[in-house]
């Protein structure tokens, strides 16, 4: 059973096949659809028992790093802050088979969009790793 | 759907007594999913009586009030359907004459590994009813959530309401899902699925003289063998040619070369006897330089023989078999094998991982680098991933010395 992130971008990520305004400029009653329709994507993982997680990030971002001995760390929000890739919220899943990920996911940008009518979002799909092999490597 | 009180809760009551209760309940008709509801039922109020008046016979006592709670449950349910006549047609027949504990097992096995079912349905559905393990335990073994381990069983259960499950199942799914169960649980705290997965193949061979029942559970055991072995104190990764073959477990060696001679001696070969035939031929070397490998390749043979195009239904038998060739027939012959193996496993980090070790057979160790680089690349597994980054490093000469001591684990 391996489990998968179902990644959603803010920004990022292949040429939208439908490109359309952020969400703060739609129509409430599209807003509304669009948020109803995440809940209910999952609880439908939970009602198939295939749910692990489910979280979602705020837009700011901050880069970090080690500042050397005695110093503060050091941050900046990035050289290209417009166009680079930014993670907006997952969901963890625990499915039978890469299919079944990628079926998820493709239902998940089927969310509905301005006027109602899917969104047609790009999901990034990643393997979660397990801690360790269960029988001997080669 | 009630959860199973604690294990010891009934202290000296033996672990099996669940199943087999279970077993007997739907055997005569009941319902998979309400038997079991009523079966924890009879088992909480078992907790309350039991300390004071202990039964003469603990399967007896709960099967009857489980009984007693099935009836219950289909009178209100009769009356509130108002059918008084299919009431009377619904009362459980009288109990048969109890079958061994082997035979309860088997059908047992056989209504949680229904073809119909999804394997991690089958397998979550196993280890709740045949293996007796709660929800948690099962929903940490496999790192989900309770509530999500929790629909799985109940989805399963429903799938098989209203189903006849008194026909003999299909073994060949009952020993994938034990597999299963060995092969992609996790050892928690509170249990080690691969420890149960072999008591539940141990007790398969009790209930079946099937020879593959047998190659199972020695192939499990032959493999579990090694586990004290196969991680290094800090949990890297010690690959099989550099284990401290004084760490496996010889009691366990000894029962599964036991249990597979038993198996082959039925001259029924299947695929679980073979690989165990070779499990025991690693088991039985005493260093890593004194592996049969002769003798391995022949069982690879019989092993990628079973399909009629094995490297698409068999791909990682064709992949243990050009490491047999190349220690056979030298590295050269072993790469030229994995190469028909390119179109269907290139993408994965094991054929790329065997490249490496065949590479550094034949002593290119740039190769080896570059194909131990890859396989890291497309490792599923934290502990793989960084072992094949050290072998990388390792074949380039840029040893890290954090690593030494990994290389070669100290003998106790």
């Amino acid at each position: 059973m391996p489990k998968y992130l179902l990644l959603k971008h803010y920004r990022g990520g292949p040429e939208p096949h439908r490109p359309c305004p952020p969400i703060d400029q739609w129509a409430p009653e599209d807003v509304e659809a669009h948020m109803a329709f995440q809940h209910h994507v999952s609880e439908l993982l939970q009602q198939n028992g295939e749910f692990v997680d489910a979280q979602a990030l705020t837009p700011t971002r901050t880069w970090v790093r080690y500042g050397g001995p005695d110093a503060a760390p050091v941050t900046t929000d990035g050289p290209h802050p417009e166009t680079s890739d930014l993670v907006a919220g997952w969901w963890m899943i625990d499915v039978e088979s890469y299919e079944r990920a990628l079926e998820i996911a493709a239902y998940a940008s089927s969310e509905p969009g301005p006027g109602g009518t899917p969104l047609y979002e790009w999901i990034d799909v990643r393997e979660v790793m397990w801690e360790r092999p269960r029988t001997d490597a080669a | 759907m009630s959860e199973r009180p604690e294990p010891g809760a009934l202290r000296g009551v033996d672990r099996d007594l669940i199943p087999r209760a279970l077993a007997g309940l739907v055997r005569r008709g009941e319902d998979f999913d309400a038997a079991e509801d009523a079966l924890q039922e009879a088992l909480l109020e078992a907790l309350r009586v039991w300390p004071e008046h202990p039964p003469r016979d603990p399967r007896a006592w709960l099967t009857a009030v489980a009984t007693r709670r099935l009836v219950d449950a289909r009178r209100s349910e009769a009356a509130r359907q108002r059918r008084e006549q299919a009431l009377q047609e619904a009362e459980p027949r009288v109990d048969a004459p109890a079958p061994a504990a082997g035979d309860d097992t088997l059908f047992l096995l056989f209504c949680c590994c229904h073809p119909e079912l999804a394997p991690a349905s089958q397998v979550a559905l196993t280890l709740r009813a045949v293996g007796g393990l709660t929800t948690r335990e099962i929903a940490d073994a496999f790192y989900v959530p309770e509530a999500t381990m929790a629909q799985r069983i109940s989805r399963a259960k429903r799938s098989l309401r209203g189903r006849r499950l008194d026909q003999p199942g299909d073994l060949a799914v009952v020993l994938r899902v034990l597999y299963l169960v060995y092969t992609t649980g996790h050892a928690t705290d509170r249990v080690d699925l691969a420890g149960e997965a072999i008591r539940l193949a141990r007790q398969l061979t009790l209930a079946t003289d099937e020879p593959e029942a047998r190659g199972l559970l020695a192939l499990m055991l032959l493999n579990h063998a090694r586990l004290p072995a196969r991680f290094d104190a800090a949990g890297r990764i010690v690959t099989l040619d550099r284990q401290d073959r004084g760490l496996w477990d010889t009691r366990e060696i000894a029962e599964g070369v036991r249990v597979l001679q038993s198996a082959l001696a039925l001259q029924r070969r299947g695929r679980y006897q073979i690989e165990a035939a070779i499990a025991a031929l690693h088991d039985d070397a005493a260093s890593a330089e004194q592996t049969d490998w002769p003798q391995i390749l022949a069982w690879y043979d019989e092993l990628v023989a079973l399909g009629a195009d094995p490297v698409r239904q068999d791909p990682a038998a064709v992949l243990g078999r050009a490491v047999a060739v190349g220690h056979v027939h030298g590295p050269a012959a072993g790469l030229r094998e994995t190469e028909r193996l390119r179109e269907v496993l290139g993408e994965r980090h094991r054929w790329h991982a065997v490249r490496g070790h065949l590479y550094e057979l034949a002593g290119d160790l740039p190769a080896a680098a570059g194909a131990y680089t890859e396989a890291a690349r497309r490792a599923t597994t934290v502990a793989e991933r960084d072992h094949l980054i050290r072998q990388a490093a390792r074949a380039r000469g840029h040893e890290a010395v954090s690593d030494r001591s990994a290389r070669r684990p100290p003998r106790r």
